[in-house]
């Protein structure tokens, strides 16, 4: 005999996800999570993102790796709290799930923090498919990986709503068409921003900061109107 | 990647779905409906369920997996299409304004569990 059940696969996540978004909405604080494969650039495009914001956006960060602590070493000179997560505790996770940042949440004090960003395992499959509590998610593809990565991870693609084309630096050196990969990204997820970047030189972070600002206003606003 | 993780969660969900008082029957089949833009493969899960159902009330349980297309509705005109090649762009108007009809799921839909032998129906009746 048949038994009836339609429960959804991730409901315990999601749930976990949903009680985050409360507690990071009670405290005004932005959270952002940015995805990617290994290597595209994520850390040194926050190192250098957390630079320029702080201290006028009060910033923490949360990131996520298998192993070791490198990248907390790294974001942390530039003042902002850091709570490096290792997923090999969870049996190297390759993705964090809502129930290991409310853990490392509570870690931060979060009174007075405008900005939360996760730095999610590197990784273009998995983090995609498990909410966090967060309030915006983006991908940063580096133009070393080739111009089609979104139309073979349309889910990343379409659950993020912004994009960084990083290491544009490196374009001279690669035949590498930025164009198509602009394509690309369009056809996965029309209108989506698209912010080309040079975590190195620096070069476009400007409008991607401009972006960051924007949304963590808006959050702010809305705490003060509640 | 995290296959196993979702087999886990399936096998719970699946386990909790067993009513009471059929507690100790066999689960026949365990009826799954994924879609085609979640991010798992269905032969990655397959092969984690199969490992992780050992020696569990669900050892012998076949996993049907339903797959679900990826289906889009545009917010602009209303064309109602099946996504391939990722391309999510309605065809008829170009509009990227579009609602996710189908293609997420990842969802465990129901379990059989097989009839009780004529010895217990007797013994429940009296």
């Amino acid at each position: 005999m048949e038994v009836k059940v339609v429960r959804n696969v991730l409901d315990v996540n999601a749930k976990m996800a949903e009680e985050n978004r409360r507690f990071f909405a009670e405290n005004g604080v932005f959270v952002l999570n940015v995805m990617s494969s290994p290597g595209s650039g994520k850390t040194t495009i926050l190192e250098k993102t957390l630079t320029r914001i702080m201290p006028e956006i009060q910033s923490a960060v949360i990131v996520g790796d298998i192993c070791t602590t490198n990248d907390a070493d790294r974001l942390s000179i530039s003042g902002a709290p850091v709570v490096q997560i290792n997923t090999d505790e969870f049996g190297g996770d390759c993705h964090l799930a809502a129930h290991v940042i409310e853990n490392a949440a509570r870690q931060i004090d979060l009174a007075g923090l405008d900005l939360l960003i996760v730095e999610n395992v590197g990784n273009l499959v998995c983090p995609a498919e498990f909410d966090i509590g967060e309030d915006a998610r983006v991908v940063v593809l580096s133009v070393a990986e080739g111009e089609d990565k979104s139309v073979k991870y349309p889910l990343m693609f379409r659950e993020c709503q912004a994009c960084l084309l990083n290491k544009t630096d490196l374009l001279p050196y690669l035949d590498y068409d930025l164009e198509k990969a602009r394509q690309y990204i369009d056809q996965v997820h029309p209108g989506m921003p698209v912010f080309e970047t040079s975590a190195k030189t620096g070069e476009g972070l400007d409008s991607w900061i401009a972006w960051i600002r924007d949304r963590v206003a808006d959050k702010a606003g809305l705490q003060q109107q509640a | 990647m995290h296959e196993m993780g979702i087999a886990l969660q399936i096998i719970d969900i699946a386990t909790a779905a067993i009513p009471p008082e059929m507690r100790g029957r066999r689960v026949e089949k365990v009826n799954l409906r994924i879609g085609k833009l979640s991010a798992v493969v269905v032969d990655s899960l397959n092969f984690c369920l199969e490992i992780a159902t050992r020696d569990t009330s669900l050892a012998e349980a076949e996993f049907s997996i339903e797959e679900v297309p990826v289906v889009a509705q545009c917010r602009e005109c209303g064309y109602e299409w099946q996504v391939a090649q990722a391309v999510f762009k309605c065809p008829e108007c170009g509009s990227g304004n579009l609602e996710m009809i189908s293609g997420r799921e990842l969802d465990v839909v129901s379990i059989d569990i097989e009839e009780p032998v004529d010895s217990e129906m007797q013994n429940q009746s009296r």
